[in-house]
């Protein structure tokens, strides 16, 4: 008959985090801890200018005089703040003009995440710009690009090459002060990836970045700024892998949209950071700022498929500043064993005639947590601003939660706001129905799992949602016995 | 095909059935009716497999093999298929989809590559041609706001598709007026033939003028009480159940 308690506990163990392995490369690493001078020592490694050192010193300096915040629905350990080091670089530099020329261990590591660039540069037309420890090692596509007048590289590249562009919209949408992680990763930020569209152009390729933490013990404070100028239009993809470690390690990331008039980003993140093992040791924490500024006309999209981390802070938000402006946020966290989740969206209407959706889809399996927190604003003068949201929640065994806290605030009577919300549960009877036909336990569950979420995986671009189709039902293995 | 010996079986040890024996060959129509609680829905998910029911004594053989260790989704690859009599939703999981998973696990599970889609389109073509039913419905989540009568032709359909060896049917009557009875019944029909076979539960004869069986048997406090041709089932449609309760007990 299926599944024995003994074969269970076999399947979970052979089943471990798949992607949790550990590339030996050579690391560039600063000693642990954090004050003036390492914030310092951060930018003089990546060669910055000094209005640069002055605006990390300036985040530092708030963030020295911050709390940790402590509302979120999340119980865990604090990080020792000192006792991390915040910078660390793969060494095999310079940067290298093709493939031929990287490391072949770190080509592996591509490998065994299934992202193999040359296949990816054949096959999706996609342009990869992949952050391993901090440091862009490849981007490619670059010159197809470069044709079109759009910027795709790492952060610290853009504060070299385009310092105008990084001067005017770093930190206006994320000010330094904004929380305490947002003033952490203002103050110590590594790298990560910058990207603008000039006026009226069409980015003709899904863009799309790789994190993926690597050295024990190393936080990662990725930066990300994406810029789409008038009328213009882009798609940005992110997806996350870290192999297993015991400590917790922390993962502080900003994400800054800027949509011009008339212009569409779509973000899309697939994020599977290591969760912890079964018991609930290890595992990343992710406490991500990600919000998205809207002028006149302009729509900004973001879509997240949540399967990892320990603990989990994240709310993707939309500023709704321009009149007729649009924001949506598609999501799905799926958490298991302990994991605990506590993410969703602020949709803020400043604008007239301003319109936002809201999709969440919260799954919880295990002993985990999973929270929706999300808030609807709407401003004085955002006269016939317009709001949908729903929350649906997918609950297995008897051990979970899911919880949900929407938060309205209406200051303008045209206001039109839905609230929908739904808790459902996988049925023994629905599981048994699947196998009737053939389709054993496991493959019912991801069945049954898509189709709770497919809403959302519908907004992925196709070949994310494959991969988040495979991560979803990588994610609750075994969670049904 | 099937076999059941003396089986004895129920849930956290209340023994439902109480000594079943009952014989399929291939090419056959056998009806199981009986009263409500005489033990024909819990037949029905013994030999399917469900986890909940324990087999004291007996047991089940399907083409010569004891199925005591075969999961419920090993059965369904041998070849039986259970229509339900209570199908569940499963949201956002379309027909066409469910199907194709399906067919495709019990491929995998005998070693085959998954089909090719043009050839599934053509099987799904064909298979909904046979129960009347519209690509539209096809492409709806599995059940979910469904009416009685589309839940029982869709799971028709599935057995359709799957083309089991045996299939069991519990009260697909119900729930059917009378033109969807037709449909889903000329359905069945036509998937007849002589090397499948096919268990009709039901509380009514109604169904039986529609797929004539070769056998009734009548279910009582767990066992099969009374074997017969289908007159048998005429006759009980006649007399109801209660002199059958009467012969039982002397």
């Amino acid at each position: 008959m299926a599944y024995t308690e003994e074969e269970l506990k076999k399947e979970l163990e052979t089943k471990e985090y798949e992607y949790g392995f550990y590339t030996d490369i050579e690391s560039d690493t600063l000693p642990v801890g954090l004050n003036e001078d390492i914030v310092i020592a951060i930018s003089k490694k990546k060669e910055e200018p000094s209005w640069m050192t002055d605006w990390r010193l300036e985040a530092f300096k708030a963030w020295k005089e911050m709390q940790e915040p402590e509302w979120a629905n999340v119980i865990y350990e604090k990080p020792d703040f000192q006792a991390i080091s915040y910078y660390s670089a793969p060494n095999s530099k310079p940067k290298y003009d093709s493939l031929d020329e990287v490391d072949p261990e770190l080509l592996d590591t591509f490998k065994k995440l299934g992202i193999s660039l040359d296949e990816q540069k054949k096959l999706a037309g996609v342009a990869v710009d992949i952050v391993m420890d901090s440091v862009s090692v490849a981007t490619t596509f670059k010159k197809t690009l470069a044709e079109k007048g759009i910027i795709f590289c790492s952060i610290s590249e853009a504060i070299k090459e385009h310092p105008e562009l990084v001067k005017k919209y770093l930190g206006t949408v994320v000010p330094q002060k904004d929380n305490f992680y947002a003033a952490l990763n203002s103050a110590v930020f590594s790298d990560g990836s910058f990207c603008y569209i000039p006026k009226g152009v069409r980015c003709p390729m899904e863009l799309s970045t790789y994190f993926r933490i690597n050295q024990a013990g190393t936080g990662q404070f990725e930066r990300t700024l994406v810029i789409a100028d008038k009328g213009s239009y882009v798609s940005y993809l992110e997806g996350c892998t870290a192999p297993s470690r015991d400590e917790n390690q922390l993962h502080a990331a900003v994400v800054e949209l800027i949509a011009l008039d008339d212009s569409e980003i779509k973000y899309s993140t697939v994020q599977n950071w290591y969760p912890g093992n079964k018991e609930g040791k290890g595992g990343v924490f992710n406490f991500v700022t990600k919000r998205g500024i809207c002028e006149n006309n302009a729509k900004i999209s973001w879509t997240q498929v949540e399967t990892g981390s320990a603990v989990t802070w994240k709310y993707p938000s939309c500023i709704l500043k321009g009149d007729n402006s649009i924001g949506e946020f598609y999501s799905i966290a799926v958490t298991n064993n302990h994991q605990q989740a506590d993410t969703g969206t602020k949709m803020v209407h400043l604008g007239k005639n301003t319109r936002s959706t809201i999709i969440s889809k919260g799954i919880s399996a295990g002993k985990s947590q999973n929270s929706y927190r999300g808030l609807v604003q709407v401003n004085r003068k955002a006269k016939n601003a317009r709001n949908f949201s729903q929350c649906d929640s997918l609950l297995m065994g008897n051990e979970c939660g899911a919880h949900t806290f929407p938060y309205i605030e209406t200051k303008n009577k045209t206001a039109q706001i839905e609230h929908e919300a739904t808790t459902s549960k996988i049925g023994e009877d629905q599981i048994f129905y699947c196998n009737q036909r053939g389709i054993d336990t496991e493959k019912a569950i991801a069945l049954i799992v898509n189709g709770f979420s497919k809403e959302v995986l519908n907004k992925l671009p196709m070949e994310f949602a494959v991969e988040a189709q495979k991560l979803l039902e990588i994610s609750l293995e075994g969670s049904v016995g | 095909m099937l076999k059941i010996n003396n089986l004895h079986a129920g849930v956290e040890g209340n023994e439902i059935l109480k000594g079943i024996n009952l014989e399929v060959k291939a090419g056959e129509v056998h009806a199981i009716m009986g009263p409500n609680g005489s033990g024909k829905s819990t037949l029905s998910a013994v030999i399917t497999g469900k986890e909940e029911f324990e087999i004291a004594e007996g047991n089940i053989e399907f083409n010569n093999e004891d199925l005591a260790d075969d999961s419920p989704e090993e059965r369904a690859h041998k070849g039986i298929f259970l229509s339900f009599q209570y199908p569940v939703e499963i949201p956002g999981v379309s027909v066409t989809n469910f199907m194709k998973t399906a067919i495709n696990e019990s491929r995998k599970a005998k070693g085959l590559e998954d089909m090719p889609a043009n050839q599934m389109l053509k099987l799904i073509r064909e298979k909904a041609e046979l129960l009347a039913i519209d690509r539209k419905f096809l492409s709806r989540s599995l059940n979910q706001g469904f009416s009685g009568g589309e839940k029982k032709r869709n799971e028709i359909f599935q057995m359709a598709m799957l083309e089991p060896k045996l299939a069991i049917l519990d009260e697909t009557d119900s729930g059917l007026d009378i033109d969807a009875l037709r449909i889903v019944a000329n359905g069945v029909n036509k998937l007849k033939s002589k090397d499948n076979a096919i268990i009709v539960i039901t509380h009514y004869q109604r169904l039986l003028d529609y797929i004539v069986p070769d056998f009734v048997h009548v279910m009582h406090e767990g066992r099969i009480v009374k074997s017969g041709t289908k007159e048998l089932a005429l006759e009980l449609e006649e007399k109801g159940y209660d002199w059958i309760k009467q012969e039982a007990t002397v």
